[in-house]
């Protein structure tokens, strides 16, 4: 037996996270779920006329889709760091930010991606126009993927605490902000005929940012919260 | 020279030395405070397109520079705390939060006093007080998640990357909002804009910011003075010293 | 596996638990070849010892070497030889016993399938390999990590009450292992308040109180 690589670890990680979620698929739809009736409310709350509509189409399901993810991160490492398989990750030999990114990763093609590709369906009954689908898509791909990585760092922190997915929201919300605002802004942009290159380059920056630094918060604060 | 500084940093020792130095701090606080508030807030000439309400200026501004200055402060105590392991930085930064949360507030508020005879209403989405709003979130996210760790020694190292990732996305922060505040009024001033100064009017607001900071001194010696009897309550040392 | 010059060693080590001092100026020596238990009754700071030795617990004073070195300054070198089996199994419920072992002990080392049933053959459980890791019985269940402690291929073996759930054929299984591991030169540091290889010659007692 040779010591196995860090590439082949990751991917074993990667790998084993959907293995489980394919078992409780169920658990995997609910933020979906909730993603789709969030954005009901407004419409509810507000006026049916699309035109009127159209106009915050881009803040509200940016805002859906910030609320869903929070959802579904608030469980990202409890039950790995709850039934102790957690800690074997930080005394694997394997360096922790790396797992920590690969488990992320399929965390977020699990819940993040699936509300990218159903974003454009529910644009449309807020009236979003066609041509704005593209820069949707592609805000929102930027937005969920660094959420998932700051939300990862506040889910590291917030493991062990009591009613922890209010305090992650706390956390985490102002956080995400300039996500929001560079996000909704971009798609609001296309709509009005502008180009979206400027909010989505800097939602780009911010992800790469994130991307750096953010497993180096996660195994931080992963090492905090295993210890009890 | 590191064990003068370790020294520095056992509890006995900084108990002594911090009550030493609070009226160090108070008292030129309460003096510079004094000064600045009398100065701005009554002799300052009135200005010719504000009238008398930038007066509140003389608070604000000030205020809000001390939120900025003690989270910095205090995500820089929580990272020497956190990398080198020293109890009093942690400590350091614990106590500082509510210090700096206040002047947040404080900043809000006097921002908010500020808008209303200016704009009509008592808030406006202004890209200085947006940022402020959010730093008080930021404020309340890092004490709340202090107080949710039962262990003293978790809370200090969790929220210690807390305030580390959060000082990394202030400048974000601050970049994003002013860029959308500034999307709707291409043209126009922003509100909250310091009036064309004259000399006469800067001077009070140096000596306020001075002043507050050494309240901010004065504020940071006595709480860390109870951070340290708090954390220390069973150690035998507190029996002897008064 | 290696090391007839392994040493694991704890000098002066403390540790606070809230505000109760609970380790206090706690030395040993563990050489390869021999086997360690710590005993004392429940509360004293078995846990916390092990947990600290292996690092998940930041030490307040007091150091623990790994072959002389500090272990912090050799992180990477003593997580590798390093097998850890504390008091969770570390299982997911979800995942049957090969997939577990994969899954985890996969990390470590690059395992292929007759390894994994090598290992399950050993602990007694090969023929529950693949049902859910739920399904088995808390004595299978800690078999099966077990097994993962026999696939980390690691010189140093750390346990935390091994023998938890065990019926007698068990202990005498976690006994039997250890005897092995020990005489291919490894080093076992164990915590544990029942009787484990107790009249054995390489047995060294740790007694905290």
């Amino acid at each position: 037996m040779a010591r196995q690589a860090l590439g082949k670890a990751a991917m074993l990680v990667f790998q084993r996270d959907l293995t489980l979620a394919w078992r409780r698929w169920d658990e995997v739809t609910q933020p979906l779920i909730f993603y789709v009736v969030v954005t009901t409310l407004f419409p509810l709350a507000t006026t049916p006329d699309l035109s009127q509509l159209r106009v915050i189409s881009g803040g509200v399901i940016w805002v859906a889709a910030l609320l869903s993810s929070l959802l579904a991160l608030e469980s990202l490492f409890r039950t790995d760091v709850e039934d102790g398989t957690m800690e074997q990750w930080v005394l694997s030999g394997q360096p922790l930010g790396w797992l920590l990114l690969s488990k992320v990763a399929s965390h977020w093609m699990l819940t993040g991606l699936p509300l990218v590709v159903i974003s454009p369906i529910v644009g449309t009954a807020l009236g979003l126009p066609y041509e704005a689908w593209g820069t949707l898509i592609v805000s929102l791909l930027l937005g969920t993927a660094t959420l998932s990585l700051l939300g990862g760092i506040g889910a590291a922190l917030t493991v062990g605490v009591r009613r922890g997915s209010v305090l992650l929201s706390l956390l985490v919300l102002p956080l995400a902000m300039p996500l929001l605002i560079f996000g909704a802004r971009a798609v609001t942009m296309r709509m009005d005929g502008d180009s979206p290159a400027g909010p989505l380059q800097l939602l780009a920056a911010i992800f790469f940012l994130a991307l750096s630094l953010g497993p180096l918060a996660m195994s931080a604060a992963i090492r905090i919260s295993v210890e009890s | 020279m590191w064990t003068w500084f370790h020294k520095l940093a056992s509890p006995p020792h900084a108990y002594r030395i911090l009550g030493r130095l609070a009226p160090w701090f108070g008292w030129p606080a309460l003096v510079l405070i004094l000064t600045a508030a009398y100065w701005g807030l009554v002799r300052a000439p009135t200005d010719y397109q504000q009238g008398d309400a930038f007066r509140i200026l003389y608070v604000h501004a000030p205020a809000a520079w001390m939120s900025m200055f003690i989270y910095v402060s205090m995500a820089i105590a929580a990272g020497v705390g956190l990398i080198w392991r020293i109890k009093l930085a942690h400590a350091a930064a614990a106590a500082s939060a509510p210090i700096g949360a206040s002047f947040t507030f404080l900043a809000l508020a006097t921002g908010s006093i500020w808008g209303k005879p200016m704009w009509g209403t008592w808030w406006v989405w202004d890209a200085r007080l947006t940022s402020e709003l959010i730093l008080f979130f930021l404020y309340l996210g890092y004490m709340a998640l202090r107080a949710s760790f039962d262990d003293p020694q978790r809370a200090d190292r969790a929220s210690a990357v807390l305030a580390i990732v959060g000082v990394i996305n202030v400048p974000i922060i601050h970049y994003s909002v002013e860029w959308w505040s500034t999307l709707h009024q291409p043209a126009s001033v922003t509100k909250f804009d310091k009036p064309s100064i004259a000399l006469p009017m800067l001077i009070p607001l140096f000596i306020m910011i001075a002043g507050y900071q050494f309240y901010y001194g004065w504020a940071l010696c006595r709480r860390l003075r109870g951070e340290i009897l708090s954390r220390e309550r069973k150690a035998t040392w507190l029996d002897k010293d008064s | 596996m290696q090391p007839n010059g392994a040493v694991l060693e704890a000098r002066a080590v403390n540790a606070w638990r809230g505000d109760r001092h609970i380790l206090r100026d706690v030395s040993f020596v563990l050489r390869a070849g021999e086997f360690m238990k710590i005993t004392g009754p429940n509360g004293v700071g078995k846990t916390t010892l092990i947990r600290l030795v292996v690092g998940l617990l930041p030490g307040e004073s007091g150091s623990v070497l790994w072959n002389g070195a500090p272990v912090g300054k050799v992180r990477d070198d003593f997580n590798t030889a390093l097998g850890y089996l504390g008091h969770p199994n570390s299982l997911k419920a979800d995942l049957s016993g090969r997939e577990n072992l994969k899954f985890l002990a996969g990390l470590r080392q690059s395992l292929n399938a007759t390894d994994i049933d090598d290992a399950l053959d050993r602990v007694g459980i090969l023929s529950r390999g693949d049902i859910p890791a739920r399904s088995l019985s808390a004595g299978q269940k800690r078999r099966l990590a077990l097994a993962r402690l026999l696939l980390a291929e690691a010189d140093l073996w750390v346990m935390d009450e091994p023998a938890t759930n065990l019926d007698a054929a068990g202990v005498n299984l976690v006994e039997d292992l250890i005897r092995e591991h020990v005489a291919k030169g490894g080093l076992v540091l164990a915590a544990a308040h029942q009787r484990l290889l107790d009249d054995a010659s390489i047995l060294r007692r740790l007694e905290l109180n």
